[in-house]
């Protein structure tokens, strides 16, 4: 039964890659592509997390911390600039 | 940026950054960590500070110049170097010593002082580079 979830929960997580990435290529402005990507940053620790507890062991969980804290400083940056226009 | 959610945030994000960067270095040397991964939180927490209450707070929270950082990093992991001298073992030999505070034994090494110094390198020189790309004038 775990296993069934698990293996659902990875193919959820790969559909929303794609979607993510179907929005990257498309999207006409470049809020909508600073938007994609920091959801395919949350797709992709949530595929450390899932990952982390397939493999047992859990210092990846630390990656994926320190993931979501840079990630969220990129997105940081990525907005001034799309503020100040420079 | 001037919004008042994210600037009421920032310090509490930095203080959080910066005390998961410290346990990410002391963590560093069985397991994965160490002084570079952890100064890169550090200046990354550092950079969050700066975008949201702007560099002149940055400065004064640092105390110092971030240039006198990285320069007190080196010497750290000079020194680190140079104790092995006293012990008369090769160059950068790892020497370890077991004080005991309050009753618990505390394993020091000049493997973790090295890591000190590249630690406090790489605060000085990010947060150093990151400060000079967010001034105005240029």
């Amino acid at each position: 039964m775990a296993d069934t979830i698990l293996l659902f929960a990875g193919l959820l997580i790969l559909l929303s890659i794609v979607l993510s990435v179907l929005r990257l290529v498309l999207g006409p402005t470049m809020v909508d592509r600073v938007v994609a990507i920091d959801t395919l940053t949350v797709i992709s620790l949530s595929l450390v997390a899932l990952y982390a507890h397939l493999s047992g062991r859990f210092v990846y969980l630390d990656v994926a911390l320190v993931y979501g804290l840079l990630s969220f400083l990129a997105v940081l940056a990525l907005a001034r600039f799309l503020e100040k226009g420079r | 940026m001037n919004t008042v959610i994210f600037r009421t945030l920032a310090p509490f994000l930095t203080a959080l950054m910066l005390l998961f960067s410290v346990f990410v270095l002391l963590r560093g040397h069985n397991e994965p960590g160490g002084g570079f991964i952890g100064g890169l939180i550090a200046a990354s927490a550092l950079a969050i500070y700066g975008i949201g209450r702007g560099i002149q707070p940055v400065r004064q929270a640092l105390w110092f110049h971030p240039m006198t950082i990285a320069a007190f990093g080196l010497l750290l992991a000079c020194v680190a170097g140079l104790v092995s001298m006293v012990a008369a073992v090769p160059f950068m030999t790892g020497l370890w010593i077991y004080p005991s505070l309050f009753g618990v034994e505390v394993p020091l090494s000049t493997v973790m002082l090295f890591d000190l110094g590249v630690y406090l390198v790489v605060v000085g020189a990010i947060t150093s580079i990151a400060l000079a790309l967010e001034r105005e004038d240029i």
